[in-house]
């Protein structure tokens, strides 16, 4: 099997692969505006040129705390998912590589909960979690 | 190849709508030779490139209908009604076929034979008969304008062109902050200079998603006919305003609903040649088709001089389907008659017809409208016609906004929903909080108030805003209070992401030029969330207010005590203007609007002297209690000493700043109250009770009463009003109205109806 572009980028303490293809590119962001009543992940809205992204933190989703929501920004990758432009927040991003993934060891009662993990690969003395962009946005979206 | 094939595809397109009009024209008109001409260059263009993109089926078709239009051409041809169907049957045809292979599809062979043999036997066999007049004719008399020169763009690249054009102003705007700094009187002319161009820029490209209503308009010469022709009517079409220009989008979703106006207008509106006649009527229907531009609303227009929509048949058959919604009913007003037609499954025609079948899609036809944040509305002339209006905003995408300040962050509202921002400490409002929530009191118009910060979720709620603006929707006007305000902008709309539109107050997000996004509320949402707040308080502030001491309004009561009441139970504290409290039916009622509510008259409350009660409100039954003046809100003490006498109306006693003060026990009120909030009922009697109910209506109804014509056996009447001269005798005591001037009871005196009415009542 052939290997995949993908983005390794930290969130919280885990290491997550997103596939290079959906990522529209990495952006900084620098401050966000509030969106009163949203779901809880979403931070905020960023203007990225001329479009204006949803914010959100993943960081949940994965068992982590929510980031501290003071107004400013930080490192995030944009995708576009059902045509909505996001940026998800990441608290690093550390390398483009190609990764041959593994299908996923999770256990039958959380698979469910975990559907957005694609796969594994291995990482630096850790295991990398790939996911799927459409169903992590999906996901944080209904978090609440 | 390909290429090639994509363009003929997309030419024959666009050739075969704007073609439509020009054979229906021709059908009319035989003799118009450049319809004829224009006819003939399409099927030769076609024919043409059949033969060069070897599409041997298309060759075929457009071949047999150029030979028999060049007959005609030569005048060895009359143009007849069996010929022009054929002709519009293959054209039909190209279309479908042209259709398919753009979507690579198959598309059966059958008919088409007969298609063409038909054309021929037409030749053959019809070259003797003489011509018959078209009488099944849409004729478009739309003035036929030169194309201007114009090129295929996808929409994509429209897009992004404004997406880049957006950019640019942004880039625009931040480089002219920067240079404002620097003061270079050189660098800032030049800065003018490319902040004019980019602008223009701006408008040329917003101006590229606009398209003429034409296209919209171009295939209903077309649809009038054919179903004229089906329901065998005659109907002459006119359409005007075909150059307004309108948002692509807007163009796309306005085209559903109007092609079921005009089939409805043709199926229902317009009567047949026979019925026509016997109205007066010439036998051709007349169908309008008006569109014009009146600021930055588009309205259409869809004008037929038909029946018209009978609203008693409407009314009656609502009555039917819904017999739980009589009173309802019973109550609308010739306007609200006609709005049923808007409802799901209600007509004005029993019958279904091949056409349109039963009341077809009046209520999608609207629901269309309004997703495209338009109005509709009806204006029939019953036996003469019936106009509808759509209005529609001139682009989907542009809004006219206007952006506040909450909670820290902008927000932007529809300029149009705004009715005015009134600053707080400019005197010229009041804020007055009342049990859970405010009111605002603004010109003597009473206002209910909902706070944006609070909504938003901020904790504290500032005791006065800083601004409202006044909200008007449908429902009815709001204010809505706002921390600040900053300015007006026109702005583009984009759909805000899921996650964010589940917060169920946002419309959508905009990005001014300055680049920081802005969230565009929507106020119905608001208004549908905050009276659900009022009814029922979700359970995370009920939790905040159990811990929170219960508050007591401290008032002085009407016979000179100061008492106190929960505030929870005072919906408001209202001014009642003179004379509207009454004593009738051995009550005290108030009267607001068109409703009564009993007043409570335990204190000794004498009508003519209220000034001011509490609103109380217990489910859906309502109390006034008369008061001399409401002091303070105090938190109720936890002590508070039960009264004497367990029936009473004084729940006991509690010590404010040293007094011993009354509690009124908001559930005895109601429960002494007069039974439910019924009003007297007065009955109208005789065979001129409809003319008493078409005029005498609003003045027994401010006296108090309830107006019924029919009484059933149960029902409390109180009065009968009946004419003098009424041979039958009404089954309860009545007053008698005389038809002449001067008599005591003159059925045009209002001022003696209503003195009457309310002496009789006392």
């Amino acid at each position: 099997m052939m290997g995949a572009l993908h983005l390794v980028a930290r969130v919280g303490d885990r290491g997550l692969l997103f596939d290079a293809e959906r990522v529209d590119s990495v952006v900084e962001v620098h401050s966000t505006v509030p969106a009163p009543g949203a779901a809880p992940a979403v931070v905020g809205l960023a203007a990225m040129r001329s479009r204006v992204a949803t914010v959100i933190d993943v960081r949940e989703l994965f068992g982590g705390v929510p980031m501290v929501r003071d107004g400013k920004g930080g490192r995030a990758i944009a995708t576009l998912v059902d045509g909505h432009l996001y940026a998800i927040a990441v608290d690093a991003l550390e390398d483009v590589a190609t990764f041959t993934l593994a299908p996923a060891p999770i256990a039958q009662g959380t698979a469910g909960d975990w559907d957005f993990v694609t796969g594994v690969a291995e990482g630096d003395g850790e295991t990398l979690m790939a996911v799927d962009i459409d169903r992590l946005v999906a996901r944080a979206s209904a978090l609440g | 190849m390909d290429d090639l094939l994509q363009e003929f595809i997309a030419e024959t397109r666009e050739t075969l709508e704007a073609i439509s009009g020009e054979i229906v024209g021709w059908e009319a008109d035989p003799n118009d030779r450049s319809r004829l001409d224009a006819i003939f260059r399409f099927v030769h263009t076609i024919k043409g490139s059949c033969g060069f993109l070897d599409l041997p089926r298309l060759a075929r078709l457009s071949h047999a209908a150029e030979d028999a239009l060049a007959a005609v051409r030569a005048g060895e041809r009359a143009p007849d009604q069996a010929l022009v169907t054929v002709i519009l049957a293959i054209i039909d045809r190209i279309g479908e076929i042209v259709e398919a292979i753009d979507a690579g599809e198959a598309l059966s062979e059958s008919g088409e034979a007969m298609l063409i043999a038909a054309l021929d036997g037409a030749i053959a066999g019809d070259t003797a008969a003489t011509p018959e007049p078209a009488d099944t004719a849409a004729v478009a008399q739309a003035a036929r304008v030169t194309p201007k020169r114009s090129v295929r763009l996808s929409v994509d690249l429209l897009d992004r062109m404004m997406s880049g054009v957006s950019d640019m102003v942004l880039a625009r705007n931040q480089l002219a902050r920067h240079l404002r700094m620097i003061d270079d009187p050189r660098l800032e002319s030049m800065l003018e200079r490319l902040s004019i161009s980019v602008d223009e820029l701006r408008d040329t490209v917003t101006r590229t998603r606009m398209q003429r209503v034409e296209s919209l308009f171009s295939a209903l010469p077309r649809l009038a006919r054919d179903s004229a022709a089906a329901l065998d009517k005659s109907v002459t079409l006119t359409i005007e305003g075909g150059d307004v220009e309108l948002d692509r989008e807007m163009i796309e979703l306005l085209r559903d609903p109007l092609v079921h106006l005009v089939r409805n207008a043709v199926d229902h509106g317009i009567e047949d040649r026979a019925g026509r006649m016997r109205a007066g009527k010439p036998a051709a229907g007349q169908l309008r088709i008006v569109a014009r531009q009146a600021g930055n609303l588009i309205i259409i227009e869809i004008a037929d001089d038909g029946r018209g929509i009978d609203s008693e048949r409407l009314l009656a058959k609502a009555l039917r389907d819904h017999p739980e919604r009589a009173a309802e009913l019973a109550a609308l007003d010739e306007d609200g008659r006609l709005k049923l037609i808007f409802e799901p499954g209600l007509s004005s025609r029993d019958e279904v017809t091949a056409l349109s079948g039963r009341g077809v899609g009046m209520d999608v036809v609207k629901a269309n409208v309004e997703q495209a944040g338009g109005r509709i509305s009806v204006l029939s002339r019953p036996g003469q016609g019936l106009t509808i209006a759509l209005e529609v905003p001139l682009t989907l995408a542009i809004l006219n906004a206007v952006l506040v300040e909450a909670a820290g962050t902008r927000f932007a509202i529809p300029r149009q929903s705004v009715d005015e921002i009134v600053a707080v400490d400019g005197g010229a409002v009041r804020v007055d909080r009342v049990a859970a929530g405010a009111v605002v009191l603004l010109r003597g118009q009473r206002l209910p108030m909902v706070s944006l910060p609070t909504l938003l979720g901020r904790r504290e709620a500032t005791a006065v805003p800083g601004f409202l603006a006044i909200v008007s929707l449908r429902e009815g006007r709001f204010a809505l209070a706002l921390d600040g305000v900053n300015d007006t902008q026109e702005l583009v709309v984009k759909p805000a992401a899921p996650a964010v539109m589940c917060a169920g107050i946002y419309a959508g997000q905009m990005l001014p030029d300055d680049g920081a996004p802005i969230l565009l509320l929507d106020c119905s949402a608001i208004a549908a969330r905050a009276a659900l707040a009022f009814e029922r308080p979700d359970e995370a502030v009920a939790e905040a207010e159990a811990v929170e001491p219960v508050r007591a309004l401290l008032f002085d009561d009407i016979d000179g005590v100061r008492r106190m009441i929960v505030s929870d139970a005072v919906d408001r504290i209202e001014g009642v203007a003179a004379g509207a409290v009454r004593a009738l039916a051995g009550g005290l009622w108030l009267t607001i609007g068109d409703r009564s509510i009993p007043v409570w008259s335990g204190t000794g409350a004498v009508a003519s002297e209220v000034r001011t009660v509490l609103r109380l409100q217990l489910d859906d039954q309502e109390l006034a209690y008369p008061i001399a003046d409401a002091i303070e809100i105090v938190p109720l003490p936890q002590d508070v000493a039960p009264a004497v006498d367990p029936h009473g109306v004084i729940a006991g006693l509690a010590v404010i700043d040293g007094e011993p003060i009354e509690l009124v026990d908001p559930l005895a009120l109601f429960a002494d109250a007069p039974a439910a909030a019924e009003r007297p009922v007065c009955l109208l009697h005789g065979a001129e009770s409809g003319w008493m109910e078409a005029f005498l209506k609003p003045a027994i109804e401010q006296a108090g009463y309830r107006v019924v014509r029919r009484a059933s056996p149960d029902m409390p009447v109180a009065l009968a009003l009946a004419m003098e001269d009424d041979a039958d005798a009404p089954p309860v005591p009545a007053l008698r109205l005389s038809r002449e001037r001067g008599k005591p009871l003159y059925r045009f005196d209002r001022a003696a109806l209503i003195a009457a009415l309310k002496g009789y009542a006392a």
